[in-house]
């Protein structure tokens, strides 16, 4: 106690609590060398401790799909129903684009009239190009477009697409109502905000079991998991648009006299328009990853194709796939990005309805050409397979080039890093017991929120201990820690280059936003390739897929430091890495810990879609559980993933706005 | 100016915010400053009454704070006051349901925001257009009357224009445009110069003067610069902590404040701006006039006419009979502050 006394002031407070998380840390370490003599109650939660939510979970869906009514129809009846109204428009979608109509069954079936013909989609895709932005974007999707027919991947993504084309009005016109609704009551909003929460932090795979359980297999159950996957940040950015309308123009419109539904179709929504648009954007995709993992439960098209080929280890097709998927991805990111930043800007054209529409008319026209032209010609309707290239021999040649060549560079660089990282901190973890992980969350969260943060942890980590998943959890932290660890140490720097050189920033940007608008699968299909399956490989997904928010946000954090401090800093003669470590990391750290905020939560979506590798926690139980249709099992391991999920949010939120406070920034 | 009729009147009106405002005002209790406080409430307006007449301009001014803004909100019933009567043309306003409301608002109301309160999406001729869209007005018959307003304040030409593509003082030409289209018998403004730069709100004082000859509305005019309310208005209400301290013309504002807040803010403010020729004439007929002059002129603007006669000039009241007359020593008295 001599030293800190000797200090003024805040000081003696500050250095006990500096010292108490490196002594806990001791304590851990002590703790696991001595596991051994632990009695097992205190190592593993104990059986007598342990709740079956998984079974009555399971009891209760099988009872809402055999038993249950709504009085005048049962449960089934309603899923049937609500599977009706999702099937009619896709299959709709899918006569444009893929099948045509079509008389008869199966081998026997012949076309009465075509689909919508290649040349006529991209001309289309190229139009919009040219609406939303200039000639270039409608260039760009055009390639793309031809790209997925020249390397044969049309009528998958076409299937791909035809499945987007329906979940995105849905998710769109759901979330606008629910965010709409969230905005004229507070009561509703209050109910609403937790659920968004928790469908937010729930894995994709997740959402698959129950509505595998309640609609079947098939491209139905697909689109609606894709739906309600997507629209929860439409609903968020629906009510955030509307709050932020200066309030002088919602009393504008009450001046005038507008109804409450004028006031809202004739004020409130023209005017959130821009904001909602980027809304639009986040729904178109988040439904192309949710479509890409639904393949899982029968969605077809460029998905299924990747899985397949990931199942079969057929690596040349698994990377034109995935590459068609990142056309694809790139094009209708590029696309909704231009079309936001379009929205209100529009100049007046007047005249007749062909005159002002000028590029639908073209279409249209095209469209039908094209189908007609293309009963005579078939090269006209379909892209003719003689003219298609394939790459599949070169990736597949490449690959193995690679491994054949570098195979025990790669092996060394893989067990070193499995045998001097992963594996001791695995065991480190492991041998914890199980009520010192939960009084450390406890502490954690008492430090840092006092007695709410510290009982919503405790609650949560006995959410995971009772419903017997401890182990799985603890692997999950484990990989998810040590991703995000590695994420961060290649993010923050990355962003700490982009912030301080232009051109790099540049480029550092293009190469964040590519990697952010691809679906997570894809990124499975190239770690597989080389580092084959396990916990290692998985890591290296989980690393590339997270690391985008850090990158981005260290940027962000480091570009909106105020001129003045950073000049300020200059001014006292500071060279520029005292600036950089002493004024702008330290005023950028509530952004870089908002990052880090982002990462684990993409870290933990993706570690669940790694169990495709092959690894043995949560994201595995949920994969095992989609395998055997058992709702129980997959929602618990949806739901410990949550817990894991808000706690490591709610620690880093709190972390955020003491850091805030004590910078004196403002707001959150 | 007194025997005009009342359009506009509220009595013993109060907007408190906290848990319980009604059990503070319960049985028609006027709570002070110190209760409203104690009590965890928050007193935005207290206890206003006010009669505001036809075709004047009546300026409520106070500091940030002082609970003009909330007062206006209460006056056009944008925010629900706590108690009191808003009676507009004798009928009270709180006692309106939802449609009937919409339908005053639609006809009789018209509002200029202190950010203008423009829809983006929008052109201007849009904009000016809008609350006549709202009432279903067929669309040749709002566009032309929005044209016309539109060049009433001076934006002909600019129709098809988007608000960003305007500056701020054409931005509340806007404003001032559609909040015209209804052709409004009561109009609120409330602090509708505030965001403009000193010149461009100096020229836009003078565009509403103009504009207000012409059209003679009833007018609300909210602000915070003292400059300002003496310089539009006909009279004035000052308010302090959410009570009205002073109601008067801006010559007797100046000449007789209140109390020592009031004097405050006039204490810098040149008599000659206020201080009506009605107020230094001698009365009588004099024998010999350059000419006459209304005694509503003030002393400001007609100095330099008094100073250049050799003679007095006539004063007439409103009705055109001679009840004085002034001469050059009266106004330099003024102009130089003796003998006040």
């Amino acid at each position: 106690m001599m030293g800190p006394q000797a200090l003024p002031g805040p000081y003696a407070l500050m250095r006990p609590r500096a010292l108490l998380w490196p002594a806990l840390f001791a304590v851990s370490l002590l703790l696991a060398l001595l596991s051994v003599q632990i009695p097992a109650w205190l190592l593993r939660p104990p059986p007598t401790l342990m709740i079956d939510l998984a079974g009555a979970t399971s009891a209760a869906m099988k009872w809402l799909v055999e038993d249950a009514t709504f009085g005048l129809f049962t449960v089934k009846e309603a899923t049937r129903a609500i599977a009706t109204l999702v099937e009619v428009p896709y299959d709709a979608a899918r006569i444009l684009l893929v099948d045509g109509i079509t008389e008869g069954k199966g081998r026997r079936a012949t076309t009465i009239v075509p689909p919508i013909s290649w040349i006529a989609v991209t001309a289309a895709m190229v139009a919009l190009g040219i609406y939303a932005k200039n000639l270039w974007l409608g260039l760009l999707i055009g390639a793309l477009f031809l790209y997925l027919a020249v390397f044969g991947q049309w009528e998958s993504a076409m299937t791909t697409l035809a499945s987007i084309l329906i979940a995105v009005p849905m998710g769109v016109a759901g979330g606008l109502a629910l965010g709409i609704a969230a905005f004229l009551s507070p009561l509703f909003n209050r109910i609403l905000s937790p659920v968004l929460d928790l469908m937010q932090t729930v894995p994709t795979f997740a959402y698959l079991v129950p509505i595998l359980f309640l609609f079947g297999f098939g491209p139905v159950s697909a689109l609606i998991a894709t739906v309600i996957y997507a629209m929860p940040p439409m609903v968020r950015i629906t009510t955030l648009a509307l709050r932020s309308i200066p309030p002088e123009l919602q009393e504008f419109g009450r001046m005038v006299g507008c109804t409450p539904g004028q006031q809202m179709r004739k004020v409130l929504l023209p005017v959130a328009l821009p904001d909602l648009m980027v809304g639009v954007n986040q729904v178109i995709m988040l439904s192309l990853n949710m479509v890409i993992i639904a393949s899982m439960i029968g969605a077809g098209g460029l998905g299924f194709d990747v899985l397949n080929a990931l199942r079969s280890l057929k690596i040349g097709a698994g990377i034109e796939a995935g590459l068609a998927i990142t056309a694809l991805a790139v094009a209708l990111d590029r696309l909704s990005q231009a079309l936001a930043a379009r929205s209100g800007q529009g100049a007046v054209v007047t005249g007749n309805w062909t005159r002002r529409h000028p590029k639908t008319v073209a279409v249209l026209v095209l469209i039908v050409v094209t189908g007609v032209a293309g009963l005579v010609l078939p090269w006209v309707q379909t892209y003719p397979k003689e003219a298609m290239l394939s790459t599949r021999t070169f990736w597949s040649d490449l690959v193995e080039y690679i491994n054949v060549s570098y195979f025990d560079q790669i092996e060394a660089f893989k067990d070193a890093i499995l045998i001097n990282v992963l594996l001791p901190v695995k065991r480190f973890l492991l041998a914890l017991p199980w009520v010192w992980v939960l009084a450390l969350a406890t502490l954690a969260g008492w430090q840092l929120g006092r007695a709410r943060l510290a009982l919503l942890c405790l609650g949560l980590g006995l959410f995971i201990a009772v419903t017997g998943l401890w182990e799985q959890a603890v692997t999950t932290v484990y990989l998810c820690g040590i991703s995000v660890i590695i994420a961060a140490m290649i993010g923050v720097p990355l962003g700490i280059w982009a912030a301080a050189n232009q051109t790099a920033g540049k480029v550092i940007g293009a190469f964040i936003d590519t990697l952010q608008t691809l679906p997570s699968f894809v990124y499975l299909i190239p770690v597989i390739m080389l580092f084959r399956v396990g916990d290692f490989a998985a890591m290296i997904a989980v690393v590339l897929y997270a690391l985008a928010p850090a990158v981005r946000y260290t940027a962000h954090g480091l570009r909106s430091v105020q001129p003045e401090l950073v000049e300020a800093g200059i001014v006292c003669g500071c060279t520029r890495w005292q600036v950089l470590t002493r004024v702008r990391l330290p005023m950028a750290l509530p952004d870089i810990l908002l990052g880090v905020n982002q990462t684990i939560m993409l870290a933990l979506s993706m570690l669940v879609i790694t169990a495709l590798v092959g690894t043995r926690d949560l994201g595995q139980e949920v994969y095992a559980a989609l395998a055997t249709a058992d709702v129980g099992r997959g929602v618990m391991a949806g739901l410990a993933v949550a817990a894991i999920a808000i706690i490591a949010d709610r620690l880093i939120t709190a972390a955020t706005a003491r850091a805030r406070a004590r910078l004196g920034l403002a707001g959150e | 100016m007194n025997e005009r009729p009342v359009k506009l009147a509220c009595r013993h009106v109060w907007k408190i915010y906290g848990p319980h405002p009604e059990r503070l005002l319960a049985n028609g209790a006027a709570p002070t400053l110190d209760d409203i406080r104690r009590s965890d409430h928050v007193g935005a307006v207290r206890d206003v009454t006010l009669d505001v007449r036809e075709g004047e301009i009546f300026v409520i001014m106070g500091l940030s704070g002082s609970g003009k803004s909330t007062l206006v909100r209460c006056l056009s019933r944008l925010i629900e006051p706590s108690g009191g009567e808003i009676l507009f043309n004798g009928q009270d306003l709180l006692k309106a349901g939802a449609a009937e409301m919409i339908e005053i608002r639609r006809h009789r109301m018209g509002m200029v925001f202190q950010h203008f309160a423009l829809l983006p999406h929008l052109t201007v001729l849009q904009n000016v257009a809008f609350p006549l869209e709202i009432q279903g007005i067929a669309r040749d018959v709002r566009e032309a009357r929005a044209r016309e307003v539109t060049a009433l304040v001076g934006l002909k030409g600019r129709e098809d224009y988007y608000p960003r593509q305007l500056s701020g003082g054409q931005q509340q030409r806007v404003g001032i445009a559609r909040s015209l289209a209804v052709e409004p018998e009561l109009w609120f403004l409330d602090e509708p110069f505030s965001a403009l730069d000193p010149l461009i709100r100096r020229e836009m004082q003078d565009e509403f003067l103009r504009i207000q000859n012409q059209l003679h509305k009833t007018i609300v005019f909210i602000t915070h610069d003292f400059d300002e309310a003496i310089r539009l208005a006909d009279r004035i209400a000052i308010m302090k902590d959410g009570a009205v301290v002073q109601v008067a013309t801006p010559e007797e504002l100046v000449l007789a404040p209140a109390d020592d807040y009031v004097a405050a803010f006039t204490a810098h403010v040149p008599r000659a701006k206020v201080v009506t020729i009605g107020r230094i004439m001698t009365p009588g007929v004099a024998p010999e006039t350059a000419g006459s002059l209304p005694a509503s002129a003030r002393v400001e603007d007609v100095a330099d006419r008094i100073e250049a006669a050799g003679l007095p000039h006539a004063v007439t009241d409103a009705a055109g009979t001679v009840i004085g007359h002034v001469g050059a020593r009266a106004v330099v008295d003024v102009l130089i502050g003796r003998g006040t």
